[in-house]
C-alpha cells in the first residue's frame, strides 16, 4: 500500500512538473487515436488546450502581480478608479475573435465525422443490459452477428467480495482488466464502416477513444457514425452512458484486420454459424447441454439471476425453486426467454441468442440449484419461435 | 395613519418566542435564513458522506466495499443532495439574510409563504433519503434521471419524484419572495442600478427558478405517468421519444446550472471590492453580463446531449451559442481582476476564498470552453474530464462562494467574530485537496475513464487514489468550517458594525448581530 501511494504522489509530481515527458503521456492527456477523425479531434483539443492556457497565464498573471503588489501591508494606496468603456469593449471584442478562430476548425472537422456516405460495410450495434450486439447487415461478412459481453474471468473478478485489490488484479490481467470481451467486433483496416447504433432496453453509447467518438446507442432511434482504421490493431473502449447497475462492465474491443486476415475471419465465422445451425437439428445429450449451457448462463444471465440462481428479488427474481424452472412443461420458460418480460429487466433473449445456446441454459437453469425441470432440445426452441 | 405606525412601533420591538416554537412558527427573515442555511450545512454533510463512498470504492480497482447498484444510487443522490439540497437552499438562506438588509427593508414581502417554502424542504428530503429503505433501493439511474433507465427504479420512484415536486414548489415560492421583495421592498433612493450585485444576481436567478422549475415537474410528471398510467412520452414503442426527455430535462439543466452560479457573481462581487478597499469595476457591465448569461442559458441546453444523434445543423447552433457564453463570463473575470488591481488588499478568510473562487471557477470555466467544442466533446462526454469540469464550477465556484459569504456576513449575523486563523487553515487545507480531488479527474477523463462507474481498468489506478485522497482531506476539513461557524455563534470577539474596514453597503450600517427586523425605518440612499 505504501508503495501504491508512493506511486501516486510520484505520478502526481511528475505528471505535474513533467508531463509531456512522461511515457505514459496517454494517461494524462487525450489519445491521438488511429483514425484521420481522432487525429482531428485530438488537434483540435490540443488548440483550445493551448488557447486556454495563454489566457489563463495572461488573466491568472495580473492576478498574481497584483496580489504580490497592490496588497496593504506592501503600503499600497488603492485607486479609485471603477470603469473604463475601452477596456470593456477591448476585452469583449478580443474574445469573441479567439472564439471565432476557434469555431472554425471545429465546424470543419464536425462537418466531417457527421458525413456517412460511401460507406464501404454497415454493422449495426445494438446496446444490451450489459453487453453489445454487432450484425454485419452490409459489406463483407454480411449476415454475421453475435454478442460481446465482458470476459468472463474478469466478470468473477469484478464481484464484489472476490477479494481482489490492485496488485492481484494486476498480475491476473495486466493492463485489459475489465478492457476482454468474449468476442471482439472484427474490422478491415482501410474501409469506410458505417455504424448504426441502437440499444434493446434503456440507452447505451458506444464510444472507443481511438476511434475518436461516441455515440448514443438509443432504444426505438438508430443512430449513425463512421470510422476508418489505418492502422491493424486492439482497440478498447467501454458503454459511456450510465445503463444501471453493470453500466461499469459492458467493455468494447474492436479488432483491426487487413483486408486478408479480415476475409479470413469473414469465411471462419460463416463457417462456424453454419455448423451452429445444423446442429440445431440433431437431439444433444444432456451432458452437452448442461456444459454449453453453464457458459451460457454465466454470459448472459449470472450478472441479474446470479451464478447461484438466487437472483436479487424484487428486481431480479430467483430461478432456484421458482416453478417455472420446475415440472415438465418448459413452455413458460421458453416463451419468457424468447420474448423477455415487457416492463422488466428481463430482455427478450430470442434474437440474441441461437436455439443451441437457448437449449443449453434453459436446460441449465432447470437441472440446478436443487431444480428438477425437464431438459430442452434446440428443436424446442425453434418450433417454439 | 400617524396612530397606526404608532401601534406598530410598540409591537416591533418584541423578540423571537422561545424554544422550538419559535423556528417552526417563525415569519422572520433571519430566522429563515438560518434554517436554510443550517439545512444546507446537513444536507452538505450528508451528500459529502456519499461521496466519501464513492471516493472510497475507487481508492483502487476491483469492488471492495458497496456492490455495483449501491454505488450507482451514491452518485445519484449525492448530486441530489448537493444541487437541491445544499446548494440552492444555501443561496435561498443567504438571499433571506441579506436582500432585506442590502436595500433598506424591515423583512422579505412575504413572511408566511418563507416560513412554508422552508418547511417544505425537510419533507422533500426526507422522502428522498427513504427511498434507501425501500424495496430496490434509492434512485440508482443518474440524478439526470434520463428514461428508460431511471424508469426501472423499485417501489421509491414516486417518493423521488414528489421529492423533487416539493423541493421545486419551494425553489419557486422562494423566488416569488425575493423578486416581490427587491421590487417592492427598496428603501427610497435605492434604485435598481444601485443596488448591491448580489441583489440583482439574486433578482435574474429568482426569474431563471420561476421559468424553469415548472418544466422540471411536468418532466419527473411524464416519468410518473410513463411508469403508472400507461402513457408513453418517453417509450419509443409507444411513439414516444426518450431523447425528448433529455431536451426537457435539459431546457431545465441548463439554466440550473447558471441558478447555482450566479449568486455566486454576487457574494464575490460583494467581497473583492470590500478587502481590495476600492469600488467594484464595471459595475453597470457586471448587471448587464449576468442578464446575458440568463438568456444564454436558455439556448444552449443541446450541449449536454451532443452525442445523442442531432441533426448537424443543431450541433453547430448550440456548439455557437455556448462558446458565446464565455464572453459575459469573461467580462465578469476580467471585472473582478480589475477591481483587485491597484487596491489596497487584505487576505483574511473571506478574500482567500473569493481569490480561490476567480482562479478555480476559470479553471472550470476553460474546461467548460473545451467542452463546447462539439467534436472535441465527443471524445470528453461522459468522462471524468466532464466530471472534473462541474465540480471544479461547483465546488470550488458555488461552494467556494457560499463559504466566502459565511466568513464574510457571519461576524454580522451573529455580532461576534469568527476564528481567523481557523479561517485560513480551513481555506488552505480544502484548496490543496479540492485540486488533489479534481484536477487528476481531468487526466482520467482524457485518457478514457467514463463517469458512474464504480470498478475500472488498472492504468486508472493511481491518479483515481491521489483524487479518493484528496477526497478524504477535503471532506474532513469541512469539519473545521462547521466548527469554526459553531463556535462563532456560540461567541468569540465582539464585532464592530461596520465589522471589514472596506464593507459597503446598506447591511453595515446596521449593528452586529442586527436588530430583529432589519430596517424598521427605510434608510435614504443618495
Amino acid at each position: 500500500m505504501k508503495s501504491r501511494i508512493a506511486r501516486g504522489v510520484l505520478a502526481l509530481t511528475t505528471g505535474l512538473l513533467a508531463g509531456s515527458a512522461l511515457a505514459e503521456w496517454d494517461l494524462l492527456n487525450m489519445r491521438k487515436g488511429v483514425t484521420s477523425t481522432s487525429h482531428e479531434v485530438h488537434d483540435l483539443h490540443m488548440m483550445i488546450l493551448w488557447v486556454c492556457v495563454v489566457i489563463g497565464i495572461v488573466v491568472f498573471g495580473a492576478m498574481i502581480y497584483a496580489m504580490l503588489k497592490h496588497r496593504k501591508s506592501k503600503g499600497a494606496v488603492a485607486a479609485q478608479f471603477h470603469e473604463s468603456t475601452t477596456m470593456e469593449i477591448i476585452w469583449t471584442i478580443i474574445p469573441i475573435v479567439i472564439l471565432v478562430s476557434m469555431a472554425i476548425p471545429a465546424t470543419k472537422t464536425l462537418l466531417a465525422m457527421e458525413d456517412v456516405s460511401d460507406a464501404d460495410m454497415t454493422i449495426k450495434v445494438t446496446g444490451l443490459q450489459w453487453k453489445w450486439k454487432y450484425d454485419y447487415v452490409d459489406g463483407e461478412g454480411a449476415g454475421i452477428s453475435f454478442l460481446s459481453s465482458l470476459a468472463p474471468e474478469h466478470n468473477e473478478a469484478r464481484l464484489l467480495g472476490a477479494g481482489m485489490d490492485e496488485a492481484k488484479l494486476r498480475e491476473k490481467f495486466g493492463q485489459t482488466y475489465l478492457r476482454d470481451v468474449d468476442n471482439p467486433v472484427v474490422v478491415p483496416t482501410g474501409k469506410k464502416i458505417r455504424f448504426l447504433l441502437t440499444a434493446a432496453d434503456v440507452i447505451h453509447s458506444w464510444w472507443v477513444p481511438d476511434l475518436g467518438w461516441k455515440k448514443d446507442a438509443i432504444p426505438g432511434f438508430v443512430n449513425e457514425s463512421w470510422t476508418r482504421i489505418d492502422k491493424p490493431g486492439v482497440y478498447r473502449g467501454k458503454c459511456a452512458e450510465l445503463c444501471g447497475k453493470d453500466h461499469g462492465f459492458m467493455p468494447i474491443v474492436v479488432v483491426a484486420k487487413s483486408p486478408a486476415d479480415y476475409a479470413a475471419w469473414v469465411q471462419a465465422q460463416t463457417g462456424a454459424a453454419a455448423a451452429e445451425a445444423a446442429s440445431a437439428d440433431k437431439i444433444w445429450a444432456a451432458d452437452d447441454l448442461l456444459a454449453k449451457g453453464e457458459q451460457v448462463y454465466k454470459t448472459n444471465c449470472a450478472a441479474c439471476h446470479q451464478l447461484t440462481g438466487t437472483g436479487v428479488p424484487p428486481a431480479f427474481p430467483a430461478l432456484a425453486g421458482n416453478p417455472i424452472s420446475n415440472g415438465d412443461d418448459p413452455m413458460g420458460q421458453i416463451t419468457t426467454v424468447l420474448n423477455g418480460r415487457p416492463g422488466t429487466a428481463m430482455a427478450a433473449y430470442g434474437p440474441m441468442l441461437s436455439d443451441v445456446e437457448l437449449a443449453a441454459a434453459i436446460t441449465y437453469v432447470r437441472s440446478s440449484w436443487g431444480n428438477s425441470g425437464s431438459a430442452v432440445q434446440p428443436a424446442e426452441i425453434k418450433a417454439a419461435r | 395613519m400617524t396612530t397606526a405606525t404608532a401601534t406598530h412601533d410598540d409591537h416591533h420591538d418584541h423578540g423571537p418566542a422561545k424554544g422550538l416554537m419559535r423556528w417552526i412558527t417563525t415569519t422572520n427573515h433571519k430566522d429563515i435564513g438560518t434554517l436554510y442555511l443550517l439545512f444546507a450545512l446537513i444536507m452538505f454533510f450528508i451528500g459529502g458522506a456519499m461521496a466519501m463512498v464513492i471516493r472510497a470504492e475507487l481508492f483502487q480497482p476491483g469492488m471492495q466495499i458497496v456492490d455495483p447498484q449501491f454505488f450507482n444510487s451514491m452518485t445519484t443522490v449525492h448530486a441530489l443532495l448537493m444541487i437541491f439540497g445544499a446548494v440552492m437552499p444555501a443561496f435561498t438562506g443567504l438571499a433571506n439574510w441579506l436582500i432585506p438588509m442590502q436595500i433598506g427593508a424591515p423583512d422579505m414581502a412575504l413572511p408566511r409563504m418563507n416560513n412554508f417554502s422552508f418547511w417544505i424542504l425537510p419533507f422533500a428530503f426526507t422522502l428522498l433519503l427513504s427511498t434507501f429503505f425501500m424495496s430496490g433501493g434509492g434512485p440508482a439511474g443518474g440524478w439526470t434521471l434520463y428514461p428508460p433507465l431511471s424508469l426501472q427504479m423499485g417501489d421509491g420512484f414516486p417518493f423521488l419524484i414528489f421529492a423533487i415536486h416539493l423541493a421545486g414548489i419551494s425553489s419557486i415560492m422562494g423566488s416569488i419572495n425575493v423578486i416581490v421583495t427587491i421590487l417592492n421592498m427598496r428603501a427610497p433612493g435605492m434604485t435598481l442600478m444601485k443596488m448591491p450585485l448580489f441583489c440583482w444576481t439574486w433578482l435574474i436567478t429568482a426569474y431563471l427558478l420561476i421559468a424553469t422549475m415548472p418544466v422540471l415537474a411536468g418532466a419527473v410528471t411524464m416519468l410518473l405517468t410513463d411508469k403508472f398510467a400507461g402513457t408513453s412520452f418517453f417509450n419509443a414503442a409507444g411513439g414516444g421519444d426518450p431523447v425528448m426527455f433529455q431536451h426537457i430535462f435539459w431546457f431545465f439543466g441548463h439554466p440550473e446550472v447558471y441558478i447555482l452560479i450566479l449568486p455566486a457573481f454576487g457574494i464575490i462581487s460583494a467581497i473583492v471590492p470590500t478587502f481590495a478597499r476600492k469600488p467594484l469595476f464595471g459595475y453597470s457591465s457586471m448587471v448587464y453580463a449576468t442578464a446575458s448569461i440568463a438568456f444564454l442559458s436558455f439556448i444552449v441546453w443541446a450541449h449536454h446531449m451532443f452525442t445523442v444523434g442531432m441533426p448537424v445543423t443543431g450541433e453547430l447552433f448550440f456548439m455557437y451559442a455556448t462558446m458565446m457564453i464565455a464572453v459575459p463570463t469573461g467580462v465578469k473575470v476580467f471585472n473582478w481582476v480589475s477591481t483587485m488591481w491597484k487596491g489596497s488588499m487584505t487576505f483574511e478568510t473571506p478574500m482567500l476564498f473569493a481569490v480561490g473562487f476567480i482562479m478555480m471557477f476559470t479553471i472550470g470555466g476553460f474546461s467548460g470552453l473545451m467542452l463546447a467544442i462539439a467534436p472535441a466533446d465527443f471524445q470528453y462526454h461522459d468522462t471524468y474530464f466532464v466530471v472534473a469540469h462541474f465540480h471544479y464550477v461547483l465546488v470550488t465556484g458555488a461552494i467556494y462562494s457560499i463559504m466566502a459569504a459565511t466568513y464574510y456576513w457571519l461576524p454580522k449575523w451573529t455580532g461576534n467574530m469568527y476564528d481567523e486563523r481557523l479561517g485560513k487553515i480551513h481555506f488552505w487545507i480544502s484548496t490543496i485537496s479540492v485540486n488533489l480531488l479534481f484536477f487528476p479527474q481531468h487526466f482520467l477523463g482524457l485518457a478514457g475513464m467514463p463517469r458512474r462507474i464504480p470498478d475500472y481498468s488498472v492504468q486508472f489506478a493511481d491518479w483515481n487514489m491521489v483524487s479518493s485522497i484528496g477526497g478524504f482531506i477535503f471532506g474532513a476539513s469541512q469539519l473545521l468550517f462547521a466548527y469554526n461557524v459553531y463556535k462563532t455563534v456560540k461567541g468569540g470577539k465582539k464585532a464592530t458594525d461596520k465589522v471589514w474596514e472596506g464593507a459597503d453597503g446598506l447591511e453595515w450600517t446596521l449593528s452586529s448581530p442586527p436588530p430583529y427586523h432589519s430596517f424598521t425605518e427605510a434608510p435614504v440612499v443618495k
